[in-house]
């Protein structure tokens, strides 16, 4: 049963990523990236990542997409199509990503994984103390260290996208 | 992990994800379509994590700690890069890459 889950999750996946950078519609193209992040939190609570899936399906679905659909409407006509890149340049750069993908294959089908079989359930619990652990092997100080840069990269943004006030100057480089 | 499925298997998907990324990331002409392109490449990195963790290492959460530090980073990067976006639009009116050659505020 599961294995049929997974590879229903895999084709919805694949299909939507490659409409998602192939689509000549901008608004389209995000939403097709929305169903990838919703397979991704999918093949999560298929492995048994619960909060995992949670905070994918929160910060990705939830929050990154929102943002990218306010900046979408706020910076094109809805029915503007893309422009895309020469017909050679596609299939040029098709290849190069073949030529990628089949030395990834090689290197990961000619490489034996030491695979555990288990069962182990991951709580929250586990992950928090885990996180905020002191003793060596806890990463308290990452976590620290990420929640600066959340605070900075917040303030950043704030900054950035206020901007000046449109003076003179401005209205003639519009 | 998941029953009857090999690791073998979901390394195959994640792969072909990351070249999907690789590919829209080079042929895309817009800030915005290079931006969603960034976010499936880092997806597909933060299922390796996973998934390895999981199938090689189960009694560690290692894999689940970077994927989670990711996908901060990754949450901390969109936003700047909209903002950037956003200004760049307001000053040049265009969010085309080919239009994109100043860098001054």
């Amino acid at each position: 049963m599961e294995r049929y889950i997974f590879y229903i999750l895999a084709l919805i996946m694949i299909v939507f990523a490659i409409a998602s950078v192939t689509s000549k519609k901008m608004l389209r193209s995000v939403i097709y990236l929305l169903f990838v992040l919703c397979g991704i939190a999918g093949i999560y609570f298929l492995i048994d990542y619960n909060f995992l899936a949670a905070i994918q399906l929160t910060v990705y679905a939830g929050g990154i997409i929102v943002l990218i659909i306010f900046s979408v409407v706020l910076v094109h006509h809805i029915e503007m199509e893309l422009e895309l890149a020469k017909k050679s340049k596609q299939i040029l750069v098709g290849l190069a990503c073949l030529i990628g993908l089949g030395v990834f294959l090689t290197t990961i089908y000619s490489h034996p994984f030491n695979v555990v079989e288990n069962n182990i359930t991951t709580t929250t619990e586990d992950i928090g103390l885990g996180l905020l652990s002191y003793e060596t092997g806890g990463f308290i100080l990452p976590f620290e260290v990420i929640s600066v840069l959340l605070l900075a990269s917040m303030i950043g943004a704030i900054v950035i996208a206020k901007g000046k006030k449109l003076t003179d100057k401005n209205d003639s480089t519009l | 992990m998941i029953a009857g499925i090999s690791i073998y298997e979901i390394l195959t998907v994640t792969s072909i994800l990351f070249f999907i990324g690789v590919y829209g990331f080079i042929t895309r002409k817009n800030l915005i379509s290079i931006l969603m392109s960034i976010e499936l490449i880092l997806n597909a990195s933060v299922i390796n994590f996973v998934v390895i963790n999981k199938y090689l290492y189960p009694d560690l959460l290692q894999g689940v700690f970077f994927s989670i530090f990711i996908i901060a980073v990754a949450a901390a990067e969109t936003a700047l890069a909209v903002a950037i976006i956003i200004n760049l639009y307001r000053q040049i009116a265009s969010v085309e890459v080919k239009d994109t050659e100043t860098m001054k505020y």
